[in-house]
């Protein structure tokens, strides 16, 4: 990954024959070329770098600031003005005997959970769906369009459909599970209560799953058809093939996205939000709008804010967990 | 001697497999589907009351009246506006990007990638609030609109994207041999002819993809656009909602506009998949 | 290097520049000059049955004002999804509206960010004076002592909706006026799919509004008078015990009931599957679901005994409040906005569009208002409901007890007893809560 370009050198046997190479430049054009070339990465850096700066951390380290204020409804005008609270926030939120710490706590602990369900079963199912269509057969294209549906549908639409579902008296999933399977013996709550946590991991599933399969579609298309057939004539059937060929092949692919599902299922703020409104009950109540409820709904900026760092923190550590454990394994592909 | 069946056609017990559970995925994905189509044709009152499959009766009144009920078309145009830009732009920014990290070592790259990645993390409502401010500042210094306008929004979603992008056009475009680079370098193209006439080319498909990625981010996002626009400037996402009103839900109305919404991106995917699967050879592989 | 230098400037002059620009808009005082050429611009709430409605209701309303006083109204119709994010980001920064409308019990919270304009002896007096407006309702715009934030605009309070046939069908006379009729009553009514009563379970706002009154009845409040929360007096808890009861242990409620927070309730009233249902102004929305205006009885809400009065409320004050922020440019001009807003010519006409009572004095005795159900909710209005606590957590206050009523009303759902420990233990830790 550290090739440099040298482009001042003359390329290798082209100017043979040809006498001398060209003349030598003077010193303030060679500076200034030395420069340009030194500088033109970042030069391909810098619109990206100005964005990220003046969107994600310039912001960032605004809302870094006011995890360290009292910053409540009665300074929200002016917030520079707002006391200075050191890390009485902190406190506050992490304190797990008081009701702010511990409510935050078990939320912490539902979103834990909710990410490790619904990224484990998205990337199933978007490894076993990608891996089954891979060899063309009949209406394959057709599958493929269907399976991606769900990505494509705004996300507000989605979730109110599945919200319409999973309603108690009228939906459909109490229809099937109740009236026509027979399954469970009175219809149950999907929204309030126990099962709210599996009605959120179900929509979850559904809306990013199509994402795994999409990657890891696209994964398969790097894997050498040799290779498959190489091992059909030592004999190998195919479930040997799927897992001593298409699997290892597919770490990378499998490393990225299972770091950026969690990242973003973790952080995911617009399903529980529209599918449970600003309150979300106590078996499904997930960080993301945990925060929200303390920092729009109760204009308290500064706990919001601290509880937003503490999760920063939070995810920076798995990551950094993650690539480390994952690395060897990269080390090795690259 | 094996049964004669190619050598490569799979066992009858894949086959079973891969038709059950292909068949459980297509119903999975679609019922919902098939929800939205139903309860779309149906008169309000029927939504609301007992389940039923086939809508009885049937009427297509609330595809007329959504656009009606909510300035549907303004918030689509908003929309397609806003996330085409912003995946154009994101896109751009992130080629240039993608080909410094890939083809240069420069100091500082380490701090340049995992600062991107570490971007991933920030929990959007720690920002949103910030940035609002941030926006609204540079309208008052210099007389730029960003708060509530579209540009403010693109800039934002064209970052939002940015991370993500970056990440994977730099695999895709590792996968391209940097012998073809020196080739066009030997020719005297500069670094930026070498840029788009070699590398953008062979990656295509990736760029597609990552375009695809960006445009599906702004389109959905609703927390920044709920802040940052007005009704002018409102996206769909946001404008949803609207059909949930003090009185009354339109649920029907809410699935006939996010169906007729959904047509063009769902359109754009197959025109798309084409390009998304058949040339990501090693595509993130590395 | 030299690249990443630079753009670290650019950073910093950025931040620089945030902090200095932002914070405080940029306030010009009272009073805005000359107004025969101005501009104000105007958030309204979703009112009717949909955005464009409202703007159908006010587009000619604003044009009459030009015309009268020269002054240009520019109307932006915001929902209810997004109005307080709205107000929120508009008292940060300094850039919003010159006049709002505002949910009436935000009052108090909006008026401690400092972000409106105090309707102080003298600006009060530019829109007519506080005794214009109806005490109840005026009861409701701010903190008590303090001038208030807002006046009152549109109002509306809690009625009893009957279904006349189930009534008929059950043998029922009369509407219950107190809550052991009302649960007589529903048990009556309640048998196969249909129930005494329809609740919105899940729906804070339904709720907060329905406990509190509850609570006033005996003689209990979530605040004392310093304003601290007391959420876990006996009041308090026997007021929730009872309302989640309905459900829990009398049984006229749907268990499905739960789970509604999408005015479901509603379509089940219109659709005969419940019997009775406690609602401002369901009107409009009924006919929308089919139930005409004769099929169902509006009567005042059932108290503990005796008869309704302020001392013996059946509703709270419902309504909506129009305030002016105090960084708009045209002070006077917003403030001869509101004044034709809240006098009686337009009162009759918008209050007669969208179904509201109008809290103006003058105009609460127009033929408009006369209808069957009008006329009940006038009367409650006028002499028998009670203002949410005007406090700065009014909003947390809500969040937080109404999400501990949601989740008991998942509890009666489910078949788990609901006892006054149980309803204590969730209000103790919402009242935790409030000390966040």
């Amino acid at each position: 990954m550290t090739v440099s370009l040298r482009r001042d050198a003359p390329p290798a046997g082209s100017g043979a024959g040809r006498g001398r190479g060209p003349a030598p430049q003077p010193r303030s054009v060679r500076l200034l070329n030395k420069i340009k070339k030194g500088g033109l990465p970042y030069l391909f850096l810098l619109p990206a770098l100005l964005l990220e700066l003046l969107v994600h951390f310039v912001p960032m380290i605004f809302g870094i600031l006011i995890s360290f204020k009292q910053l409540t409804l009665f300074f929200i005008r002016n917030w520079t003005g707002a006391p200075w609270a050191g890390f009485g926030n902190y406190h506050l939120v992490v304190d797990v005997h008081g009701a702010v710490g511990s409510a935050l706590l078990h939320s912490f602990f539902v979103t834990c959970a909710f990410t490790v369900l619904a990224v484990g079963l998205s990337w199933l199912f978007g490894t076993v769906a990608a891996i089954l269509t891979q060899d063309t057969f009949r209406g394959r294209a057709a599958l493929r369009t269907i399976f991606l549906t769900p990505f494509a549908l705004p996300v507000y639409a989605s979730v109110i459909i599945w919200a319409f579902m999973f309603q108690y008296n009228n939906g459909l999933v109490n229809e099937l599970l109740h009236n026509v399977l027979g399954i469970t013996s009175r219809p149950s709550f999907w929204l309030i209560g126990h099962n709210s946590f599996f009605a959120l991991v179900i929509i979850s599933i559904w809306r990013n799953w199509p994402f795994a399969f999409l990657c890891v579609m696209a994964g398969l298309q790097g894997i050498p058809r040799d290779l498959y057939e190489a091992s059909a004539i030592d004999g190998a059937g195919i479930w040997q093939q799927i897992r001593r060929i298409t699997m290892p092949s597919l770490r990378a692919v499998h490393q990225v996205l299972v770091l950026v599902l969690f990242l973003w299922t973790f952080n995911d703020f617009t399903t529980p939000f529209v599918l449970f409104g600003a309150s979300a009950p106590s078996p499904a109540d997930v960080v993301s709008v945990h925060i929200y409820q303390a920092s729009f709904i109760n204009w308290n900026f500064g706990e919001g804010s601290a509880m937003s760092v503490l999760m920063l923190i939070f995810l920076l550590l798995v990551t950094a967990a993650y690539l480390l454990g994952t690395s060897r394994r990269r080390g090795e592909n690259a | 001697m094996p049964r004669k069946r190619g050598l490569m056609a799979p066992p009858p017990s894949f086959i079973w497999t891969r038709r059950i559970v292909l068949t459980a995925l297509s119903v999975f994905a679609l019922v919902p589907v098939y929800v939205m189509v139903s309860s779309s044709l149906k008169p309000l009152q029927d939504v609301t009351s007992t389940f039923r499959w086939i809508p009885s009766p049937l009427t297509v009144t609330p595809y007329r009246d959504i656009w009606y009920t909510v300035p549907l078309a303004r918030y689509f145009l908003n929309s397609l506006i806003v996330s085409s830009a912003a995946a154009a732009a994101s896109v751009a920014v992130a080629v240039f990007a993608a080909y410094a990290v890939s083809r240069y070592g420069f100091r500082g790259k380490r701090i340049f990638t995992t600062a991107v990645l570490s971007t991933q993390m920030f929990p959007g409502i720690l920002f949103a609030l910030p940035l609002f401010l941030i926006f609204v500042s540079i309208g008052n210094a210099t007389g730029i609109p960003l708060y509530g306008s579209r540009g403010g929004l693109i800039i934002t979603y064209l970052t939002f994207s940015l991370p993500f992008a970056i990440w994977m056009l730099t695999s895709y475009f590792e996968s391209v041999p940097k012998a073809l680079d020196e080739a066009a370098l030997v020719d005297g193209c500069g670094p930026v002819r070498a840029l788009f006439r070699v590398v953008i080319p062979a990656a295509l498909p990736g760029i597609i993809a990552v375009t695809i990625y960006a445009f599906m981010t702004a389109w959905g996002e609703v927390l920044f656009a709920s802040v940052m626009t007005n009704n002018t400037t409102r996206t769909l996402a946001v404008g949803l909602a609207d059909y949930s009103t003090q009185n009354n839900v339109y649920w029907n109305q809410i699935m006939a506009a996010s169906l007729v919404v959904s047509v063009p991106v769902v359109a754009g995917f197959l025109l798309m998949q084409r390009y998304l699967v058949a040339g990501l050879t090693s595509g993130a592989v590395k | 290097m030299r690249i990443i230098r630079v753009s670290a400037v650019a950073a910093a002059a950025t931040a620089v520049l945030a902090l200095a620009a932002c914070g405080g808009g940029t306030s010009t005082g009272s009073g805005g000059g000359n107004t025969t050429s101005t501009t104000l611009t105007y958030w309204a709430s979703n009112q009717g049955a949909s955005l464009q409605t409202d703007y159908s209701v006010l587009n000619p309303e604003l044009a009459k004002f030009k015309q009268q006083t020269g002054i240009t109204v520019k109307l932006q119709v915001v929902g209810w999804a997004d109005l307080l994010n709205r107000i929120l980001a508009a008292t940060t920064s300094g850039q919003g509206p010159d006049v709002v409308n505002i949910g009436n019990t935000w009052s108090a919270s909006l008026q401690a960010t400092g972000a409106f304009l105090p309707f102080s002896s003298s600006n009060f007096s530019q829109v007519g004076g506080e005794s214009k407006f109806l005490t109840s309702a005026v009861g409701s715009t701010g903190a008590a002592g303090q001038p208030p934030a807002a006046v009152p605009l549109y109002s509306l309070a809690y009625g009893l909706y009957y279904n006349k046939a189930l009534f008929t069908a059950a043998g029922i006379t009369s509407p219950p006026a107190t809550w052991d009729q009302l649960v007589a009553d529903g048990k009556k009514v309640t048998h196969g799919g249909t129930y005494g009563l329809a609740v919105e379970g899940a729906s804070i706002p339904e709720n907060i509004h329905n406990v509190f009154v509850l609570a006033k009845q005996k003689g209990a409040s979530f605040f004392d008078s310093a304003g601290n929360p007391t959420f876990t007096t006996p009041g308090d808890v026997a007021a929730v015990q009872q309302w989640v009861n309905f459900m829990g242990s009398d049984h006229i409620v749907n268990p499905g009931d739960a789970q509604y927070a999408q005015n479901q309730s509603l379509s089940d009233f219109a659709k005969g599957k419940a019997a009775m249902l406690l609602w401002q102004a369901a009107g409009t929305t009924l006919k929308a679901d089919g139930m005409a205006p004769g099929a169902y009885g509006v009567a005042p809400v059932p108290v503990e005994s005796g008869i309704p009065s302020a001392s013996n409320p059946d509703s709270m004050v419902a309504g909506i409040n129009v305030a002016v922020f105090k960084d708009s440019k045209n002070h006077a001009a917003a403030l001869k906005f509101v004044n034709f807003m809240t006098s009686q010519s337009e009162q009759i006409k918008i209050n007669g569009e969208y179904g509201s009572i109008p809290p103006v004095k003058s105009a609460l005795s127009n033929s408009a208002f006369s209808t069957a159900e009008e006329t009940v909710l006038r009367n409650v209005l006028s002499t028998s409901a009670v203002a949410l606590p005007q406090v700065p957590k009014e909003s947390q206050f809500e969040t937080a007890v109404g999400t501990a009523v949601k989740n008991l009303f998942a509890d009666a759902a489910s078949g788990k007893p609901v006892s006054a420990a149980t309803v204590k233990a969730q209000l103790s830790s919402a009242q935790q809560q409030m000390q966040g």
